[in-house]
């Protein structure tokens, strides 16, 4: 099929707008599936996905179209996910359409991350079509909403399709809307290969399999290619386009189409998303703009609560890695929680996401450390260091200065809780850059903010201070020096590695009294008095006591009942059994994240 | 003749009214359950279905429940089925618990005359407001009539049981409780210190903040009254909640802290039985439904497990170290053949150098504080 008939378009909205139902009907309409192989929510795979209502990994579908005007059209729909953790992801995903669709919802508009994944479509130069959803709710303003996003986008949106996904309505307009207002792709099919990663999966039988928008010339199955990145050259094993959740082999992909490509490949990081694929024999003269390898944003480290199922920890993580190349880790070793490892990820939904996947796919139970940001330490010798684990802070006399990130934050919130979300803002040392209100009662809020102020609750803060309406969506923006210390916990006199955290100077005082007195809450009280104390550089600064018991006894066997009372024993031992050993202190593993909850009130 | 001493207990489910903090197996009586229960009771003594040989009985005890709220008829019955069934040690010590509300003289007598010589009067306070709230159905001038009358018809050997640190209570209150029973000199007083248990009223005002238990200070202190004034008054302290005059300890509970053979019959009643088959005994309950055991009284178990070397060991410390005499080295190597210390040496070593526990030539026994933390130590022991 020429180019002309080719769409190439992903869907873009604000979590919950209604993205997934929406791909659902489309494929639904198009007629690749018959309702009984639909799934509820094809594109998302994963159960825990589905759990979510966020769609993790990005993946593609190919859709057969008839139009109105006679005529087939493919049209692939490239899925995004939809999380801020995952942004780079998400550009490069966008990179790989020529067109997208936006969706809002009829009642609630245009919220943070509607804006900023529009920003992010024009930025790739990328035709946006909106639709307004969810038409059917009884709060459906639908015309207001058509107005909120010419004036705040600037986007054509009166004739926008209403439609109502849940209920199928109006699902023919969008695809006629995309084939008739979304672009077809220009590449030029004569030119050496070029085409983009956008995506890669793990499979036990075929190895690798890459995720490509062809952007110019064609591959197929024989040919010898290069990741332009990683230099890994490797000989096409298939090539084929999407199925509705299945790979349909074919013989060669043309420019313009969107496929993927085998080559027994064994290692996901040959194949990072962004790369370009291009022949070995006859390259391309330069790769596609954009790539760059991503990093780890937050880290923490995940330790098996039973440390016998340390080899089942590492297990499970290398099979995660296999297809999150993102999930980074490598083993450390920690006085109080014995053999771990020090996890890295892309943000706290991504971290949240695979502790859960250890603990339900793999059975895991784990004591996870308070998740931490990347800081720079520039040493006074000159070198310069980035920690990622508290325990391995140099000696503050070794230390120059530091840095840590900062993200610029876009906050949307009605002009009802601008107040409290300004001094939420302030109260993580966030630096306000700019302020617009996009309609009368609607701000958009900007702030500079550190990291390590909004990994913990930031989110859960901000809805609860704006009655769940405030959203938010965030970037990267750089280093900054910063004042920062390490926080020691001692628990009867000894350190515990674990529980260190870096926190900004100012804070630190506060931090440990509440750490403190949170830690006593969490440990159960033992035969002899435990002192809590947090720490500064070797000074104490807050302390608390957890007191000793005074009495645990049972004063009666009723009737001899003497198994009863061999259970209420085994009840004791079997509780101590859990807790993790700290000296001669047991410390239950859900101390480890008190540190998260210091910000609940 | 070959026989070996055995222990009884019977139970009776039966009470006027659960008080707020008892979660033990016991019901009011509704129609004629009284009658159907007592019918399959004696049916269970005559046959005894589970006993595996011949035994002569040292101890009975008749619990529940209030066994005093049956027609007093039925303990004479009870015990006459259970001579028929069973040689009875012509000193074998019989007793019986009372809910001072459900006793008269004329009941007393009756009991006296059926061969019971011991009486357990469940008094619980003599201060009428803790008595309310406790839920009891007695009031103080009620038991100490009873216990007048016990005395008049020829009682000579009577435990008094009373509970401690119950909401409301402050040190005045419980001492002045304590004070009236020791000047009645009964020969036994057990003191129980409140135990909130789940599915009782007052764990459920505990789980809502609304139970006024004494402080951790309050607690400590009545434990210190109940001690000093127990002594001074010649009462031995032999197990953790109770106290005897020299030579009144009861003999049928330190058969369940010396992991003596006992029989329990009725429902739910628990039992040790130690056999060939079962060297380290075997320790069954009867069923706790009533209609089950009705159907089939004696032969529906809701627990039946024969235990193993370890699990015995382990129950001789945490039942042994319950009495203040504690645990011998002697009688643990006769009892299973190997060295106390070898087996246990490390956690007994810990708890000596902690100061909970005392040794005193071949004998281990727990500190004062020892028994108020015996939970916690008492754990360790466990595999």
């Amino acid at each position: 099929m020429d180019e002309a008939h080719i769409r190439n378009f992903c869907i873009i909205a604000h979590i919950d707008h209604g993205k997934s139902t929406l791909a659902d009907r489309l494929i639904e309409k198009t007629g690749l599936l018959t309702a009984r192989e639909m799934q509820d929510q094809v594109l998302d795979n994963m159960d825990l996905e589905r759990e979510r209502g966020i769609t993790i990994k990005s993946q593609a579908v190919r859709l057969v179209y008839r139009a109105q005007n006679g005529e087939d059209y493919i049209l692939n729909l490239i899925d995004t996910p939809g999380h801020v953790d995952f942004h780079y992801e998400v550009s490069r995903s966008l990179a790989a359409c020529d067109g997208a669709v936006l969706v809002v919802d009829a009642a609630q508009g245009i919220e943070a991350q509607t804006l900023a994944n529009v920003y992010l479509a024009l930025d790739h130069d990328l035709e946006v079509i909106p639709v307004i959803n969810k038409i059917d709710l009884p709060s459906a303003e639908p015309d207001r909403v058509a107005h909120e996003i010419e004036d705040v986008i600037g986007i054509e949106a009166m004739d926008a399709p209403r439609i109502s996904a849940k209920q199928g309505v109006g699902i023919e307009d969008v695809l006629e809307e995309i084939v008739n207002k979304l672009p077809p792709p220009s590449g030029s099919p004569d030119k050496p290969l070029k085409a983009l990663i956008f995506d890669s999966l793990y499979d036990s039988y075929r190895g690798v399999i890459v995720f490509m928008r062809i952007v110019d010339g064609s591959v197929k199955k024989g040919d010898k290619v290069r990741f332009m990145a990683t230099g890994s050259v490797n000989d096409v094993v298939e090539v084929g386009t999407f199925g509705a959740g299945r790979f349909l082999p074919c013989e060669e992909l043309e420019s313009g189409m969107v496929g993927y490509l085998t080559a027994s490949l064994k290692d996901l990081k040959e194949t990072r998303v962004g790369d370009t694929v291009t022949l070995a024999d006859n390259p391309c003269e330069e790769a596609l703009p954009g790539y760059r390898k991503v990093s780890s944003m937050v880290y923490c480290g995940i330790y098996p609560a039973d440390s016998a199922k340390y080899p089942d920890l590492r297990d499970a993580l290398e099979k995660l890695q296999l297809n999150d190349a993102s999930l980074v880790f490598e083993p450390e070793t920690s006085a109080a929680l014995g053999f771990g490892f020090r996890c890295g990820f892309l943000g706290l939904l991504h971290l949240d996401i695979i502790q859960e996947r250890l603990e339900r796919e793999y059975d895991l139970d784990l004591v996870t450390t308070a998740p931490g940001v990347v800081y720079k330490i520039f040493k006074t010798d000159g070198s310069e260091m980035e920690l990622t684990n508290p325990a391995n802070m140099p000696d503050p006399s070794e230390i120059e200065h530091m840095e840590e990130p900062v993200v610029a934050a876009e906050i949307m919130v009605s002009t009802e809780f601008l107040g409290a979300i300004i001094k939420l803002c302030q109260e993580r040392r966030g630096i306000q850059t700019g302020m617009e209100y996009l309609e009368t009662t609607r701000v958009l809020l900007k702030y500079d903010l550190p990291l390590n102020e909004i990994i913990y609750d930031f989110f859960d803060a901000l809805k609860s201070r704006s009655r769940g309406y405030a959203s938010f969506d965030y970037e990267l923006k750089g280093y900054v020096p910063s004042e920062l210390v390490k926080l020691d916990i001692l628990i009867n006199r000894e350190y515990v590695d674990a529980l260190s955290f870096i926190v900004f100077k100012d804070s630190a005082y506060e931090r440990g009294r509440r750490m403190c007195e949170r830690l006593k809450e969490e440990i159960p009280r033992h035969l002899f008095e435990i002192p809590i104390q947090a720490a500064v550089g070797g000074r104490i600064i807050a302390r608390e006591t957890v007191k000793a018991v005074r009495k645990d006894v049972l004063a009666k066997c009723y009737g001899g009942d003497i198994s009863r009372k061999r259970k209420l024993l085994e009840k004791q031992k079997e509780g101590k059994k859990k807790m993790r050993q700290i000296g001669t202190v047991e410390v239950p593993k859900e101390a480890f994240l008190s540190v998260l909850k210091l910000d609940e009130d | 003749m070959d026989s070996r001493p055995l222990s009884i207990y019977i139970h009776i489910p039966f009470c006027v009214r659960k008080c707020a903090y008892c979660d033990f197996l016991s019901f009011p009586p509704s129609g004629n359950n009284i009658e159907l229960y007592m019918e399959a009771l004696l049916e269970e003594i005559g046959q005894m279905p589970q006993l595996d040989r011949s035994y002569r009985v040292k101890t009975v005890f008749i619990g529940g429940g209030t066994p005093s709220c049956l027609p007093p008829f039925y303990i004479s019955e009870i015990l006459c089925k259970l001579k028929s069934a069973l040689v009875l040690e012509a000193s074998a010590e019989i007793t019986m618990e009372l809910n001072p509300g459900t006793a008269d003289r004329e009941s007393l007598a009756s009991y006296k005359r059926a061969g019971i010589n011991r009486l357990s009067i469940g008094c619980q306070s003599t201060d009428p407001a803790i008595l309310k709230r406790l839920g009891r159905i007695h009031t103080r001038e009620d038991f100490f009539q009873v216990y007048q009358e016990a005395r008049e018809v020829g009682f000579d050997n009577i435990n008094v049981d009373l509970i401690s640190s119950a909401p409301g209570e402050t040190c005045d209150i419980f001492q002045r409780s304590l004070s009236e029973i020791i000047s009645l000199k009964p020969e036994h007083i057990s003191v129980y210190s409140l135990i909130i248990e789940p599915g009782t009223p007052f764990h459920q005002a505990y789980g809502e903040g609304k139970l006024d238990l004494p402080d951790e200070d309050t607690v400590e202190r009545i434990d210190e009254i109940t001690g000093t004034c127990l002594a001074q008054a010649g009462y031995q302290r032999y197990e953790i909640s109770n106290y005897a005059m020299p030579g009144r300890e009861c003999a049928h509970n330190q058969v369940y802290w010396n992991r003596e053979p006992y029989l329990g019959l009725g429902l739910g009643a628990a039992s040790l039985l130690i056999n060939p088959n079962a060297p380290y005994g075997r320790r069954f309950s009867n069923t706790r439904d009533l209609r089950e055991y009705l159907a089939s009284p004696g032969r529906v178990l809701s627990e039946d497990r024969v235990l193993c070397k370890r699990e015995a060991m382990e129950e001789f410390l945490f039942l042994g170290l319950r009495q203040t005499g504690g645990i011998e080295e002697d009688s643990f190597l006769r009892a299973f053949g190997e060295s106390l210390l070898q087996v246990f040496g490390r956690e007994i070593e810990k708890q000596v150098s902690q100061g909970f526990m005392v040794r005193d030539s071949g004998r281990y026994f727990y500190t004062d504080r020892g028994l108020e933390l015996s939970n916690i130590l008492m754990s360790e022991f466990l595999d």
